[in-house]
């Protein structure tokens, strides 16, 4: 059971953003804007770096929901866990690589060493990459602990996540119009 | 020095909304939200959450800031924000209040860490569910906005007097200038 009462019956974040529409209008406008508005990183490079935050705080919500959507723009689900899992095996270039670890860097503290920086800027990385991973990052810390933090409920159905997913590479992170869908 | 390049005359979170407005706009919406919304919760005891998880987390120029905010909030009680940050007395604050600062601080090593016993514990001491909701909430986006200023080296002011306007600011205009002030 959740920590508070939520008079919405979606599971995880969406319950939340549903019921504290205040706060949650511009959660999901930053969302929308860092993982789906013009980026030269991809939508699916964005959310490995989302995936990465998730995974790291074993927010099961969050991270099923994440890698799920990241296996859309991929291949499948193992292969993006193989790429969080080791990023430098060659399943990203080495400049997604550097971002990825980047985004463990901010997940588990904060301060990112300038080594870091430097290894993903010689490969490539622009400073709006490397801002915009830093924000993901920490807009995941926020999200995961959100979520859990509440103890919102996990989806009864196995295919929600799916649906979810489906929602989130087509429509994006904004409000669904009709809200009369399950997901 | 910052791992992006920022003006060197713009400090701390500033730097980085102008390196990048299209989000700063919805970032300073949602500070201006939690901290000068409508809450159960009084503006100086979100200041004062907002700057106990910022310390917990290092974020010095975060501390800072929202201490000097806090300490506007609370006025002639400007000592409780000293006491409960650095030193975790919390001998100013209501025992529901000091409950709260625990739910924080559990959500800021982890969301998976508020016990049913944690939330039981401050309802019996009047918290309603938005109490919760807020604290969570509040101590979730400080992990958010920490890790972006020290994820990005933001530039930080070292000394007290630096803050003391930037408080100001923050407690009498709050963070979202197209925002109306609520009444609290």
């Amino acid at each position: 059971m959740p920590h508070v009462n939520l008079t919405s019956s979606y599971p995880g974040i969406t319950g939340l953003l549903e019921d504290h529409p205040e706060p949650g209008a511009p959660i999901r406008d930053l969302t929308q804007y860092i993982l789906r508005g013009p980026n030269t990183l991809t939508e699916g490079e964005r959310e490995l770096i989302a995936s990465v935050v998730c995974v790291g705080n074993e927010c099961t919500f969050c991270s099923t929901a994440h890698v799920t959507t990241a296996a859309r723009y991929l291949d499948s689900v193992e292969q993006v866990h193989s790429i969080l899992s080791n990023p430098f095996a060659g399943g990203v270039s080495p400049r997604i690589a550097h971002l990825l670890e980047i985004s463990g860097a901010v997940r588990t503290g904060g301060s990112v060493p300038d080594e870091m920086i430097e290894s993903a800027r010689s490969a490539g990385a622009t400073d709006t990459e490397i801002h915009d991973t830093v924000l993901i990052a920490a807009l995941f810390s926020l999200y995961n602990r959100y979520v859990d933090g509440l103890k919102t409920d996990l989806p009864s159905d196995v295919n929600y996540y799916d649906m979810l997913a489906d929602r989130l590479t087509t429509t994006g992170y904004v409000r669904p119009e009709n809200r009369n869908g399950s997901h | 020095m910052p791992h992006i390049p920022v003006s060197p005359t713009t400090p701390g979170i500033r730097g980085l909304f102008e390196f990048r407005p299209e989000t700063a706009q919805p970032l300073l919406r949602l500070a201006h939200v939690l901290l000068h919304g409508e809450s159960p919760l009084s503006k100086a005891e979100r200041e004062l959450i907002a700057t106990f998880v910022s310390h917990g987390n290092g974020c010095k120029f975060c501390t800072m800031s929202h201490a000097a905010a806090a300490r506007q909030h609370y006025g002639e009680q400007e000592h409780v924000v000293d006491a409960v940050v650095y030193r975790n007395d919390r001998s100013g604050v209501s025992e529901l209040f000091s409950v709260l600062l625990d739910i924080a601080e559990r959500v800021r090593v982890g969301g998976r860490n508020v016990s049913d016993e944690m939330v039981a514990h401050a309802r019996k001491l009047g918290a309603v569910d938005r109490h919760i909701h807020d604290t969570v909430l509040i101590a979730a986006a400080f992990c958010m906005y920490n890790r972006y200023v020290d994820g990005l080296r933001a530039l930080t002011p070292e000394k007290y007097e630096d803050y003391v306007q930037m408080g100001e600011r923050m407690a009498k205009v709050g963070y979202d200038p197209g925002a109306t002030n609520a009444a609290r």
